[in-house]
């Protein structure tokens, strides 16, 4: 970002937007939004409470097992969508309907089907996070050079050791549907929380509003966030280093 | 137009039949989809220790004749004996090497190098010898743990020679390996290419688009008309052995050779 011809480190439009906030807070214009100072105060407060621990716990633990389902199921439907044009047909128009579909707008479904609970938030991360990958894993498989293929073939590779080479040339495709899908996924575990209400993150949510702890409330938002950048951060990095070894594609 | 064009040609000298032939491609046909006639009824047979080049216009067949001859490629009609035996897919008597490499990047130099022996089953220190001896023998020695990312394109061609040869194999079969780099690595590639006949021993079929390097390297040119592709004519360069490039680009012979296969080609090409 660049002011008045200065370059601006990134943090630097962080603070800005941290010092409105401060200012809108102390004006008490909206009360939705106490000064930031006091939201920093709470994060304290929120961090050590018992309730955030346990909240905590179920959060990353639906979390895991929605983003684990994800994987298990979407990675193999991608090779099968990139490897059998007929499976691509078929699937293509549904994974592509389900990844831009209104998602939460099926939690209550899900709430039916699974009751009120973790298992209705695990399949609500599965379905944020599952998409993305399916059609990155997809668009590796596919974008493999038919030459590479034909090499492997004329030097007697496998089956088994053709299927190892599909895997490793599309593995930075994999992996940045994977960091797509941890980003979904935390969008997905809080909505569903938010949803069913009576666990984890939601439950503290609810908590907070229902007491005008707003302090609390953006605490927690703050916390949530900075813990889903990080982990699309460290993806990022593991990406890095695959993308190294993979080099430039041609 | 030239007077040199306006020069008459002596007949070319009939061809001889190969004595030793390693490679016999009989009545082949290819039909892509259900009319493109990529090849229409070759026959030729490809003499033992000899570089063969497949020339001819862009799109009249040469890389489907390699891919049939490497067992990549079913033909529609025909059959393809190497040593005798009828091709039914790749073999380890054939190795082929690719126009645009064909590394798996994540390898390193050496594991590209070792592929084929990987997978013939070779252990470990036994294929990292024997790659380790040819990535030196194609002028790549210190660079074994290397990406494919961190080389020239004409370095990448080296380690697809190098994995070629590591598996031994009596035939190389080359698609435009060169077009894909300079022109001085071209030339020294070139070189490489005549040392590894004598040395090697091996059998080379050689797809190129470039007359003057068909004309340098080969012991024999097949040239090919464009769809349906058939031989057009066989053309055997008499270019003195172990002529200097400078003297070559003088050489009668040569210029003569060159000049014959692109009155050959012209036809096509307007
Ligand atoms: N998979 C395919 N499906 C349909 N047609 C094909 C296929 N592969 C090649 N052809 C056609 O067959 C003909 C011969 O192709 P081929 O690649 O063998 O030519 P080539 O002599 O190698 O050309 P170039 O010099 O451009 O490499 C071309 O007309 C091409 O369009
Ligand atoms: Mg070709």
């Amino acid at each position: 970002m660049t002011l008045f011809g200065f370059r601006m480190p990134k943090m630097a439009s962080l603070l800005v937007w941290v010092i409105i906030w401060e200012i809108i807070g102390r004006f008490e214009l909206v009360m939705l939004f106490p000064p930031f100072t006091e939201v920093l105060a709470a994060l304290g407060d929120v961090v050590t409470s018992r309730s955030f621990g346990e909240a905590m716990r179920i959060t990353v633990q639906s979390y895991l097992g929605g983003l684990g389902l994800a994987i298990a199921i979407g990675i193999p439907l991608g090779f099968l969508m990139g490897l059998v044009p007929a499976a691509d047909k078929m699937l293509n128009m549904w994974v592509n309907t389900f990844l831009s579909a209104p998602l939460s707008a099926l939690v209550p479904v899900f709430m039916i089907l699974f009751g009120l609970g973790t298992p209705t938030v695990i399949v609500t991360v599965f379905m944020f996070a599952v998409w993305i990958i399916v059609l990155d894993t997809r668009a590796g498989v596919l974008s493999i050079s038919p030459s590479l293929m034909e090499m492997s073939r004329s030097f007697g590779a496998s089956r088994a050791e053709r299927f190892k080479m599909v895997l490793l040339a599309a593995l930075p495709e994999i992996l940045a549907g994977i960091r797509l899908g941890m980003i979904r996924g935390v969008k997905g575990v809080v909505i569903g929380q938010l949803l069913v209400s009576i666990i984890g993150v939601g439950a503290l949510f609810q908590l907070y509003q229902q007491n005008f702890l707003m302090a609390h409330f953006w605490a927690l938002v703050l916390i949530l966030f900075t813990i889903a950048l990080t982990l699309a951060e460290l993806v990022a990095k593991l990406e890095k280093r695959v993308e190294y070894y993979a080099g430039v594609r041609s | 137009m030239s007077l040199a064009l306006a020069k008459k040609y002596e007949e070319p000298t009939p061809v001889t039949k190969p004595s030793n032939p390693i490679i016999e491609v009989r009545g082949v046909s290819k039909v892509y989809g259900n009319d493109v006639v990529a090849l229409d009824n070759i026959n030729i047979a490809f003499e033992t220790g000899h570089l063969t080049s497949l020339l001819g216009p862009s799109g009249c067949g040469k890389t489907t004749l390699l891919k049939i001859v490497a067992g990549l490629l079913q033909p529609t009609a025909g059959e393809v004996l190497v040593k005798g035996k009828p091709v039914t897919g790749p073999g380890p008597e054939r190795a082929f090497v690719f126009q645009d490499f064909a590394l798996m990047p994540w390898a390193s130099v050496m594991d590209n190098a070792a592929f084929g022996l990987k997978m013939q089953g070779v252990p470990r220190s036994e294929r990292e010898d024997k790659a380790r001896h040819y990535i030196a023998e194609v002028g790549l020695a210190g660079f074994e743990k290397k990406y494919p990312h961190e080389l020239s394109g004409g370095m990448r061609q080296r380690v697809g020679l190098a994995r070629a040869l590591a598996v031994n194999a009596d035939v190389l079969l080359m698609d435009e390996p060169f077009s894909a780099v300079d022109e001085q690595t071209r030339r020294k590639f070139q070189e490489d290419l005549f040392r590894l006949r004598e040395v090697e021993k091996k059998t080379f079929l050689f797809v190129t688009h470039s007359i003057e390097e068909a004309v340098y390297v080969s012991d024999r040119i097949i040239m090919l008309s464009p769809r349906p592709g058939r031989i057009s004519e066989i053309i055997d360069p008499a270019i003195p052995k172990g002529i200097n490039p400078d003297d070559l680009r003088r050489n009668d012979v040569y210029l003569d050779t060159v000049e014959q296969i692109w009155q050959g080609i012209r036809k096509y090409v307007e």
